[in-house]
């Protein structure tokens, strides 16, 4: 941000890291990534019953620049990787990714020719999600760790 | 300036990331002006290698790669190809099973058609059809969960049977449910049949001949739609549907609003099928009694060893089906769904050719949407109601 | 259903040295036809009035080469008819060597996705095809990944998974 060029590692920069970072846990704007059946919970998770809307995730963005939060649901192959490392490099910073589900993950139960064996070839992930497809309350519990990971960071950092 | 007096044709890509394409999808659009000149699909970008990966699994682990086909209707996947197997091994699943079966698989096709009804309208700019359809997902979803125990991809079908009984409550559960729903239905048709937008987004928009469906293929609701009356269920009864009763609903001209209508019938008379097999399900086995393929109930697994002994040979070394070659086909929400099954007599199928519907009816779409707006190409494939998982498997 | 044991016979009238075999297992027929003849075959069984084979359920390859060591493919035709509600199988055996055979797109025209989809994943050649292209697997995918000599985690060349993964510029 610049600050901490002004500033340094004072007591005003870790003020402000507590209200930037407030700021950024409370309004994810997810960047719905859905390929493949885990697409579907994640649907369910901003549908009535889960209501993402109650942990401020729920603004869905299908364009990447106006999103911070990736959650690639499904099966990524080979056909898709080059598609996904340009969606997510097409996201401003900050920004976090959540694999969800074992395809994402790992490449679960497709060890083929034609699957990236994990979304982490491609581009970093910060939560994994395993279950197939995870719950929606899986996916909550993903998206509040995403918002543990965000409290920790700095503004300092970046 | 018109588009004729230009006569600029400009290329407009489309998808794979994109949120009405219904997943991972990819359009090559030639536009002129706002014309759509020709629509190229391009697919692939799930290819999985689904139908190779099943000539390294047995018979029985092969069906939890079904459910991830058409991830919407796990149960008709799980049955198109147990019913090819049990072609194959010239076996019937007891009736009470068949009862089961059907029972999950209408209420499979209701919950896809739900999702398609969801997406479509949301597409076209109705968001509230969209959370009333999903209140109603969540339901049929607890529904599943009782039985199989998963949200989605149940795996729930077996080689002669299902996994297990019906639960405690289950029989409740889905009574009410029925009950209520026909009221639901009528809730979403206040919001759009008659709704002015929807019906200048829907009406005369992507009309397909009932003779080009036909020569393109096209199956399920797509073609139904275009007033070829031809359901599988019908015309070659599986798993005791001919017992059931029910209309099949068809439309006239093929466009988006007939096929609207037909799917929106189609969960009507779903939900009787239910209540019909609800109200007159035997009682009995619910998976065969032969040691040598079917795996054995799971209370016979705590007393009995001779049942312990087949169950441990069944999923380590599978089962083997004589030499030959069966097709089986159900008809799954979307459509046609038909399961090549290929035995050389061991272990493994030897080639297993999945033929998904929405592969087939992705082809029309073509056809529907030449010389059409852009704004239409959203409409026509919601009213496709594709799966890419199945598309590309 | 009706009684499809005629069409066996029927076809074989029509065409002697087209029909090698015909089988019939759990109530299913499969007639095996001569490469040469797929098109002519196709088109009479689609316009014929009593067979009316007016709907291509599904078409497919088949690898034999472990089946029974012949090296050879072979193309398989799920066909239905909608007023006659009868489904037959046809099969055509062609070389592994040289896999080519006649398209029958210009029959049904939904075919065409099957075919391309034969060709990507076994290399058959669909004479006449207007489109033959790859149709599932990237651009630039090496082998066919249904033969059974592809192994199952077959992976693509370093190269061409770089490309992959960055995406072309
Ligand atoms: S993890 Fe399971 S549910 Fe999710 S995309 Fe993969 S196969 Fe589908």
């Amino acid at each position: 941000m610049g600050l901490e060029a002004v500033f340094g590692d004072t007591i005003l920069t870790t003020q402000i890291d507590k209200v930037v970072n407030w700021g950024r846990k409370n309004a994810l704007w997810p960047m719905p990534f859905g390929l493949a059946c885990c697409a579907i919970e994640m649907m369910s998770t901003v549908a009535p019953r889960y209501d993402l809307a109650r942990f401020g995730a729920e603004v869905f963005r299908f364009s990447p620049r106006q999103s911070d939060l990736m959650i690639v649901a499904g099966t990524v192959t080979y056909k898709m990787a080059a598609v996904t490392k340009k969606i997510y490099d097409q996201m401003p910073e900050p920004k976090w990714v959540i694999a969800m589900g074992a395809c994402a993950s790992s490449g679960g139960i497709f060890d083929t020719y034609a699957t990236v064996q994990g979304v982490e070839e491609i581009i970093p992930v910060d939560v994994y999600l395993p279950g197939c497809p995870p719950r929606p309350e899986a996916l909550i519990h993903a998206v509040m760790e995403i918002q543990k990971k965000i409290d920790t960071e700095s503004v300092i950092d970046e | 300036m018109t588009a004729a007096t230009t006569q600029q044709v400009m290329t407009i890509n489309m998808g794979p990331q994109h949120p009405s394409t219904h997943g991972v999808l990819r359009l090559i659009l030639e536009m002129d002006g706002e014309t759509v000149v020709t629509a190229t699909p391009q697919i692939g970008f799930l290819h999985r290698g689904v139908e190779k990966l099943a000539e390294h699994k047995t018979y029985h682990q092969f069906i939890t790669l079904t459910d991830r086909l058409d991830y919407l209707a796990p149960m008709s996947n799980n049955l198109g190809y147990v019913l090819a197997v049990e072609k194959l091994l010239n076996i019937e699943a007891p009736k009470r099973s068949q009862y089961i079966r059907i029972i999950l698989c209408e209420l499979t096709r209701i919950s896809s058609h739900l999702l398609w009804l969801a997406t479509h309208a949301l597409d076209i700019g109705a968001m509230t059809v969209f959370f009333y359809c999903f209140r109603e997902r969540e339901t049929l979803n607890d529904i599943f969960e009782m039985a199989a125990g998963a949200r989605m991809n149940l795996s729930y079908v077996r080689i002669g049977g299902v996994a297990r009984d019906l639960p405690d409550g289950f029989i409740e559960k889905v009574r009410e449910f029925v009950n209520d729903f026909p009221a639901r239905i009528r809730d979403y048709e206040t919001l759009l049949t008659k709704n002015k937008i929807w019906l200048m987004r829907t009406k005369d928009v992507g009309v397909i001949s009932a003779e080009d469906a036909i020569n393109y293929g096209l199956s399920g609701p797509s073609i139904r739609g275009s007033g070829v009356k031809w359901d599988i269920r019908k015309s070659e009864p599986y798993s005791s549907y001919d017992e059931m009763d029910f209309i099949v609903p068809v439309g006239q001209t093929g466009d988006v609003y007939d096929r609207y209508n037909v799917r929106m019938e189609e969960m009507r008379q779903s939900n009787e099928i239910v209540r019909q097999a609800m109200d007159t399900i035997p009682k009995g086995e619910y998976i065969t009694d032969i040691p040598d393929v079917a795996m054995p109930q799971k209370e016979n697994l705590k007393k009995s060893m001779e049942a312990l002994i087949h169950h441990f040979k069944i999923v380590t070394e599978g089962i083997c089906p004589p030499v030959g070659e069966v097709y089986a086909c159900v008809e799954a929400p979307k459509g046609e769904l038909g399961y090549y099954v290929v035995s050389d007599g061991t272990k493994n199928p030897y080639r297993i050719k999945i033929r998904p519907p929405s592969f087939v009816n992705l082809e029309g779409l073509q056809k529907m949407i030449e010389g059409r707006l852009l704004a239409d190409v959203v409409a026509v494939i919601g009213s496709l109601d594709i799966v890419l998982g199945e598309i590309d498997r | 259903m009706a009684d499809v044991s005629t069409i066996g016979k029927k076809l074989k009238q029509k065409f002697p040295q087209a029909v090698t075999k015909v089988k019939t297992f759990r109530g299913e027929l499969t007639i095996s036809i001569d490469k040469d003849y797929i098109g002519r075959v196709a088109r009479f069984l689609h316009s014929d009035k009593a067979t009316d084979f007016d709907y291509l359920s599904d078409l497919c390859g088949v690898d034999k080469s472990r089946l029974d060591s012949s090296d050879t493919f072979e193309v398989v035709y799920h066909l239905y008819s909608l007023k006659q509600n009868h489904r037959v199988r046809l099969k055509v055996e062609i070389p592994a060597s040289n896999p080519s055979i006649d398209t029958v797109t210009n029959v049904w025209k939904t075919a065409d996705w099957h075919e391309r989809e034969a060709y990507d994943m076994y290399g058959i050649i669909f004479e006449g095809h207007p489109n033959l292209e790859r149709i599932l697997t990237p651009e630039g995918f090496e082998g066919y990944p249904l033969r059974k000599d592809y192994p199952l985690k077959g992976r693509q060349p370093n190269s061409l998974r770089e490309v992959y993964r960055k995406g072309e510029e």
